[in-house]
């Protein structure tokens, strides 16, 4: 099937302002009466309750942590772009939105990504509003600093912690909004399962974590903004539980899954320290604005202490394959830079797994307390997890999965092909194409929550009536009873292996096969290794405990569950995808020295994948990309 | 390195609780110290025995989930750091570690070192914000925020509202938290107006949600792991004085 998203027609400038013009309004008098359950609170979903609680609406949101304020987008730390252009150095929304484009690598729709850079201004301001402390000047002017993939300064931040105050901006919204009573929040719940009837999505199933009890929640519309999936790799940037369960319950349901195989991975985290570890921790982009790529020539320096290895024997790689963005090359192209290197036996540190970020060059040239001004926390977390001091040694660092720019497929109003089902920021597959830049998802959260939902979501619920199906429908029931029979299904196997240990094999066999490079022989190896760990979940898994209860195994192996079947629709997507672009590199698709090769004539389209069964052959169904306003061409960043 | 650990097991709200014994053998020094208890629960799973049960999430320092009492101290003492940063090689062989909840009577047990801090939401509910809606606020830059009070707003906002404040005060109060918030919006013109009301309203529902008052222990700075300074304390009594004239 040709996928329609719905995008509006006529000069690009003026799309989103005619696109809002044309949607229909809810009579204010009537949203009290529409029910929105909306599942996230990060960036997306917290902006999105607070947004349309304060229209008037009857909001219920959900969240698996103790407080929405913990959301993952609370571990942002480098910044979020808007086209203010402030520093006045030719910044522009029409720049903002062809940097994306082209860093998405032509594999976004262009209104949606249209959309994202005009309103990134609006969302500074709401931010300022809401006392989020961004850095500021002297004289009180907002600051702003360079992210990858970008050739003016956009980006602003609050010290390390971005993502921690746009989050407790919007939190604080959302608390407002909470003692206004317009919203409810649910946390420590899990959703489980999407209720759909008649083809509608009508409500949700989720678990008290608390409690252990399955509930059941309707809604005149259900919002997804449930975040990314990379722990699919089970070592990741991502919190411990993040997860794609409530994506995947909706893709179960027969919500499309839009491009899979676009996954992140980022070019700074610290490099893995042994077998026992439980996640990775990203050292923020914006330390390449200051810090110098470098592993040495020769292989055998790599053991020498960095010190000992003297200037001409050092190779800048990113800074001599690509002399005009230099260290600030886009993050696909700097991890898989680093991966050459070590492929190329010249890593440094524990397992040769790891290259050097170096401060000498600007601690020379600026200090070592403005230094630690810009960076002091991060230097400082580095030194915790390392007992290294990167200021008087280079950081190591390598490249792990961190972003997931596929997500369930919707179209521009943000809602999947599920009528009544909206998806909003990291969750949905919109505007970042194959690759997403810096600092652009936070802008993307916000976006989506506080200046597109409230008004994209109104047009759908202007043509229904409210609350014409509740709790007691039998759709909810047999909802509740697979949810059920599913939780003692893995309680009861009484194997030998543990959740982790499984996901552990899965993440490996991802990492390996389905990673920073992928091959026709690596992904079908993997199709092959998917199924058997799958299978072997459900024969030989041991989840403890019982169902009514806290019970964080039982919690992690429903997550896991879900993620072996998705495991298997990303590497097929991969698989199918013969081409490199972004964060996807086909080994067979690459030119003499190393650069991705699209194939637009062939691949210049959304895959969306139907879901059909477990084991079951899915359908591709196609969104095809026209390209009327940034012209289709090689990316190039030399 | 081999380590004993002493751990606060209890089934549930209504469940007295005690401390259990377990070993935790072969543990790395690069390991944190949750990865030291992934460790543990690993090898109790394998036994047929109930994991422990503990909060995390982001494992780097941000989220605020964690919140284990280590050897008597909130996130273990060492400065500025949580449980999830804290790592093995601040240990050695042979070591007893004790680990145990938060407590406090606003802090109810869940299970095991899993506490309920849903009183931290209400007093952020009764006042932590700026009363601006979505959409039709100025520009960013209308507003002049000099270098020096947005570094203030700042050190009081990281704040990451994990509670090890109320667990480290012998009054269990919630005074550090609700301070931070209320000096970060006090000294910005966008929070100026609301202040009287917030620090009234938010210091009103710390009492109600059952946190004692601060009687200058300064205990909650030294345990705070985003080193939030006990002058923000001295700035909300400030404001809260204002607020009664
Ligand atoms: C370490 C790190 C650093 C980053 N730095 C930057 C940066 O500097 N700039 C930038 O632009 N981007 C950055 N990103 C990316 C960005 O932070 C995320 O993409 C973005 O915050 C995602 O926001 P979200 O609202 O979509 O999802 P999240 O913030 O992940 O929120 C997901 C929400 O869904 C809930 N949820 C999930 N599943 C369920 C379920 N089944 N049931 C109920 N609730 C559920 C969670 O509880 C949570 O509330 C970074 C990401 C990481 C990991
Ligand atoms: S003030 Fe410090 S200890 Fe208290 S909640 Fe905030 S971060 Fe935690
Ligand atoms: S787990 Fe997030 S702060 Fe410790």
């Amino acid at each position: 099937m040709i996928l329609d998203g719905k995008t509006p027609t006529g000069p690009i400038e003026k799309s989103w302002d005619k696109a809002r013009f044309d949607m229909k309004l809810v009579n204010p008098a009537n949203k009290r009466k529409f029910k929105i359950l909306m599942v996230g609170t990060g960036l997306a979903g917290g902006a999105g309750a607070a947004s349309l609680g304060e229209l008037g609406y009857n909001v219920e949101a959900f969240c698996y942590q103790d407080s929405a304020r913990r959301a993952h987008s609370i571990a942002a730390q480098g910044g979020i772009n808007a086209a203010k252009n402030y520093p006045n150095d030719g910044d522009s929304i029409y720049r903002l939105f062809y940097d994306t484009i082209k860093g998405g690598d032509f594999r976004a729709r262009e209104a949606d990504v249209w959309r994202l850079a005009q309103v990134s201004n609006n969302i500074i301001d709401q931010c300022v509003a809401q006392g989020v402390p961004f850095a500021r000047d002297y004289a009180g002017y907002l600051d702003n600093r360079s992210f990858g993939g970008a050739q003016v300064s956009r980006t602003f931040y609050a010290r390390g912690q971005t993502g921690q105050q746009l989050l407790l901006g919007a939190y604080s919204a959302l608390s407002r909004q909470v003692k206004a009573g317009t919203v409810k929040m649910h946390p420590r719940t899990e959703m489980l399962d999407l209720v759909v009837v008649d083809g509608v999505a009508k409500g949700i199933t989720v678990r008290n974590l608390i409690t252990g009890k399955i509930e059941s929640h309707w809604g005149d519309a259900v919002v997804l903004a449930t975040g990314g999936y990379v722990n699919v790799f089970y070592l990741s940037t991502n919190a411990m539980g993040c997860s794609v369960t409530a994506a995947w319950k909706a893709a179960k349901k027969g919500a499309y899954f839009a491009n899979p195989c676009y996954t992140q991975i980022h070019p700074t985290c610290i490099p893995q320290h042994g077998d026992k570890q439980s996640k990775l921790t990203l050292m923020s982009e914006s330390l390449r604005n200051d810090g110098r790529c470098w592993v040495p020539k020769n292989e055998a320096d790599c053991d020498k202490a960095p010190g000992d290895v003297p200037e001409e024997d050092r190779d800048y790689y990113l800074e001599r394959k690509y002399p005009s963005f230099g260290n600030l090359a886009p993050r696909d192209i700097a991890s898989r830079a680093a991966k050459e290197q070590c492929d190329d036996n010249r890593g440094v540190g524990p397992g040769k797994r790891g290259v050097y970020l170096d401060y000498q060059t600007a601690i020379d040239r600026v200090g070592e307390a403005t230094i630690a001004e810009r960076y002091g926390n991060l230097f400082e977390m580095y030194e915790k997890i390392t007992a290294e001091n990167a200021y008087k040694r280079p950081m190591r660092i390598y490249p792990a999965p961190h972003y997931s720019m596929g997500g369930l497929w919707v179209d521009y109003q943000c809602q999947s092909n599920i009528p009544g089902l909206f998806v909003l920021g990291e969750a949905n597959f919109s505007v970042h194409g194959a690759n997403r830049l810096g600092a652009s998802a936070l802008m993307q959260g916000l976006a989506d929550g506080y200046f597109v939902i409230p008004y994209t979501i109104a047009p759908y619920l202007a043509s229904i009536t409210p609350g014409t199906v509740k709790e007691d429908h039998p759709a909810f029931k047999e909802s509740v009873e697979q949810v059920e029979a599913q939780i003692n299904k893995m309680l009861n196997i009484n194997g030998k292996k543990t959740v982790s240990e499984l996901h552990r094999e899965l993440g490996t066999v991802m990492w390996e096969d389905v990673g920073m490079a992928r091959s026709d022989a690596s992904l079908k190896n993997a199709l092959k290794r998917i199924p058997e760990i799958r299978d072997e979940f459900w024969n030989n898994v041991n989840v403890t405990g019982e169902p009514g209860e806290i019970n964080q195994q039982l919690e992690n192996a429903g997550r896991l569950a879900d993620f072996l079947e998705f495991a298997e629709i990303f590497a097929k997507d991969a698989l199918h995808r013969e081409e490199s672009c972004g964060g996807h590199f086909r080994t067979e698709h690459q030119t003499d020295d190393g650069e991705a090769m699209r194939d637009d004539e062939n691949f210049c389209y959304v895959g969306a994948w139907e879901f059909k069964g477990v084991g079951v052959e899915p359908e591709l169904h196609k969104e095809p990309l026209k390209f009327e306003n940034v012209k289709l061409a090689v990316r190039s960043y030399k | 390195m081999n380590l004993t650990l002493h751990v606060w097991r209890q089934k549930g709200p209504e469940d007295k609780g005690k401390l259990e014994t377990y070993q935790a053998k072969n543990i790395s020094e690069d390991q944190s110290f949750l990865e030291m208890l992934d460790d543990v629960n690993e090898d109790l799973i394998k036994t047929g025995k109930d994991p422990i049960a503990f909060d995390h999430d982001c494992r780097e320092g941000i989220c605020g989930m964690c919140s284990q009492v280590i050897n008597g101290k909130p996130h273990g003492g060492q400065e500025r750091t949580t449980v999830c940063q804290l790592h093995m090689r601040e240990f050695k062989d042979g070591d007893e570690i004790f680990i145990e909840p938060w407590r406090a009577k606003a802090f109810p047990v869940q299970k095991d070192l899993i506490v309920d801090r849903s009183a931290l939401e209400k007093i952020m509910q009764a006042g932590g914000y700026t009363s601006c809606h979505t959409g039709g606020v100025a520009d960013g830059n209308a507003l002049l925020i000099p270098k020096p009070t947005a570094d203030y707003a700042m050190d009081a906002a990281e704040c990451i509202g994990c509670g090890a404040c109320v667990a480290s005060c012998p009054n269990s109060s919630a005074m550090l938290y609700t301070s931070a918030k209320v000096s970060q919006l006090a000294v910005l013109p966008q929070g100026k107006g609301e202040a009287k009301a917030r620090v009234k309203e938010m210091t009103d529902t710390l009492l109600t949600e059952g946190f004692g008052n601060c009687t200058n222990h300064y205990e909650c700075q030294e345990a705070c792991p985003k080193g939030i300074s006990v002058k923000f304390i001295a700035k909300l009594n400030r404001e809260y004085l204002k607020s009664l004239a």
